[in-house]
């Protein structure tokens, strides 16, 4: 890439906002993915009692059970949370940018 | 030529497995003619398949990444084929089997570095690279010793994970068709040698493509026949399973006791998919970041629900398989006691497969396990390969001027070798006891790969002395570790006592790594390390924008 390109898309404010709210959005998800399976891991851990506990009184399911389940469901919820943005906003920023380096 | 190469090919399996079949049937296991037939179907589909990609794979793109014309949707099934592999489903379901609970923690832990993949790597990835990771490592850094190391982790991990599938299939086969152990190894090396080398992506994507549909077929109507049993009620299940086994298996056991041990093994397992070459790979298969990220989000989709459907596979074979005498093994429970199942305890979902569906059923499980064992070396060849033509080749060598033709020959030519080899360390590893394998692939992949892919992108002060160095370190801590470890110094060199007392070592040698690189590249004060910090702001926008990414489909 010519260096008359690298300067002109940093220079443009798109690609400033594409960048920061990209990069806070995508260290956010990652964060909230890290927090929800560390937890999950220190308990197992530290306090397994915690999801051998039963569901209730007339059942032998545990908490661990739905948790568990509800972790890989919200993997993948944030995974669509993360392309659906990403494949609208970001990409037309990104088209602009593009757009902006090609024309003079 | 390819044709009657292909004929001749097709023949020589069909006898083979009418040996086979013969000899089952004299020994002790009902033969299983549907598992035969529907095994033949798999493999002349998939071989025409080959035949037909083979004609389309004219150029090193074609090659390497199937032309960049696989849409998000198809390489988020292939993905998926790649990562559900056999060890996967039988294993986690035999974990299931075995323990309850801890099953699901283990899946679990395979999963969540998909997400992290896609917010962080994904499609940086598919900006920055062509068809290797290595060529996102070394974008704006020195070619040769970047190349060298990526490369040399690229092959560490492929022939560690490749040792561990050819072991079970031959395995697998022998159990499920009755062939010899050899026979089954070489069958798997010479099919994926086959793929490869003719087919090259393109076959091996509709390889994965098709083996994950059959597999997620299989598995929802496994699950959904036990859920009918006990009508579509958990709580029936998980009650019937526990007055089988006890009410234990519905909690966390033994398998992360403590803190440390635990954490490794997460660190291990996410960042460890994170640095995979074969799943890396997959990403220059699309033609643009959107479709990466696409894929990885089909991707997660598809393992999360297959995870979740081995848990009730599981669990039902607790309850159908468990103790039922048909799947019981006389000779091994007059020796040991207890209730062992036939094959072990990873023969468990195959077991259920017969439950719920009679001979027919279990014949497609078996063709179905086997056709995953196929596509995942496949997979992992082609990455192996390429790693050798496209980095050690092709940049090292012939310092980046050797010609698409011949870098596609060299990859032929190592994918055979390389199948040679699996075939080889198939074989000997026989009855080697290769609990580690997989554990240190792993390992190897999240110290050594992943955290240089991931400083390259987003770390300015990277340096070529810090990658080299800290990388190494990383790779060598991670060996050194797992052969201390439990698993090696005790259980197979016969020790007392672990002289590193984890069997995950992916926390120490993950931090040795990033330490490393990070010290190493700060103190270097060299012009060339100059250089590549000025490098980084032409990367940045590349991986940022795609502007200059090599093309989306070109044809």
């Amino acid at each position: 890439m010519e260096q008359s390109v690298v300067d002109k898309v940093k220079n443009d404010p798109n690609f400033k906002t594409l960048v920061s709210e990209r990069s806070k959005f995508a260290w956010k998800l990652t964060i909230a993915m890290l927090v929800v399976y560390f937890s999950f891991i220190l308990t197992i851990a530290f306090n397994p009692s915690a999801l051998g506990a039963p569901l209730g009184d007339d059942t032998v399911t545990t908490v661990g059970i739905p948790v568990g389940i509800v972790i890989i469901i919200f993997a993948f919820i944030l995974t669509g949370i993360y392309v659906r943005r990403a494949n609208t906003e970001f990409d037309d920023l990104t088209a602009k940018i593009k757009e902006n380096a090609k024309g003079e | 030529m390819m044709a009657r190469i292909f004929l001749f090919l097709g023949l020589s399996f069909a006898m083979l497995f009418a040996a086979g079949a013969i000899e089952g049937e004299v020994e002790k296991q009902s033969l299983n003619m549907s598992a035969i037939v529907m095994f033949l179907l798999f493999v002349g589909g998939t071989l025409g398949i080959t035949y037909w990609a083979a004609k389309r794979t004219k150029t090193a793109k074609d090659f390497y990444t199937a032309g960049g014309g696989i849409t998000g949707f198809q390489n988020g099934m292939a993905i998926a084929g790649d990562y559900m592999s056999a060890a996967s489903f039988l294993g986690i379901s035999g974990l299931v089997y075995l323990k309850g609970y801890d099953g699901l923690i283990y899946s679990i832990g395979f999963l969540v570095g998909w997400p992290i993949i896609l917010f962080l790597i994904a499609e940086q990835l598919r900006n920055l690279g062509k068809y290797t990771f290595a060529d996102v490592a070394s974008y704006r850094l020195r070619q040769t010793p970047i190349r060298t190391l990526a490369a040399s982790g690229s092959i560490a991990t492929v022939i560690l994970y490749l040792i561990a599938q050819m072991v079970g299939s031959g395995k697998l086969i022998q159990l499920l068709f009755g062939l010899n152990y050899e026979i089954a190894v070489i069958l798997v090396g010479v099919l994926m040698i086959l793929y490869v080398t003719f087919g090259g992506m393109l076959a091996t994507t509709w390889v994965q493509i098709i083996k994950a549909f059959l597999l997620l077929s299989g598995a929802t109507f496994m699950a959904i026949a036990v859920m009918a049993h006990y009508d579509f009620s958990f709580g029936a299940l998980f009650a019937t399973a526990t007055e089988m086994k006890g009410i234990e298996i519905m909690s966390p056991g033994g398998l992360v006791s403590d803190p440390i041990s635990a954490i490794s093994l997460a660190v291990a397992l996410m960042f460890g998919t994170a640095g995979l070459p074969h799943i890396l790979m997959r990403f220059f298969t699309v033609g643009d970041a959107k479709e990466a990220r696409k894929s990885v989000f089909y991707a997660t989709g598809f393992i999360g629900y297959f995870y979740i459907l081995t848990f009730i596979i599981g669990f039902g074979a607790i309850v159908m398989v468990f103790k039922n005498p048909e799947y019981l093994d006389l000779a091994k429970q007059a020796i040991d006691g207890g209730s062992p199942i036939l094959g072990g305890n990873n023969m468990a979902a195959i077991h259920l497969s017969h439950a719920v569906g009679g001979d027919f059923f279990l014949g497609f499980i078996s063709a179905v396990a086997f056709a995953t064992i196929l596509a995942v070396v496949s997979g992992l060849t082609l990455a192996g390969a390429s790693a050798v033509s496209h980095d050690l080749y092709a940049s090292v060598i012939m310092k980046g001027k050797a010609d698409g033709m011949k870098e596609m020959r060299v990859s032929k030519i190592a994918t055979v070798v390389l199948g040679i080899v699996a075939i080889a360390m198939g074989i000997m590893f026989e009855k080697q006891n290769i609990a580690f394998v997989v554990g240190l692939a792993f390992a190897i992949a999240a110290s050594a790969n992943f955290p240089i892919l991931f400083l390259s992108m987003y770390w300015k002060k990277l340096t070529t002395r810090g990658a080299v160095i800290g990388g190494s370190l990383g790779l060598a801590t991670a060996v050194l570790l797992v052969i201390l470890g439990p698993i090696v110094w005790v259980q197979i060199l016969g020790n007392e006592e672990a002289i590193f007392p984890y069997k995950y070592p992916a926390l120490f040698s993950v931090t040795v790594s990033f330490v490393g690189i990070w010290f190493f590249s700060i103190t270097d004060k060299s012009d060339d390390a100059k250089k590549e910090m000025e490098a980084y702001e032409a990367q940045f926008v590349r991986s940022q924008t795609g502007i200059g990414a090599e093309g989306a489909v070109d044809h």
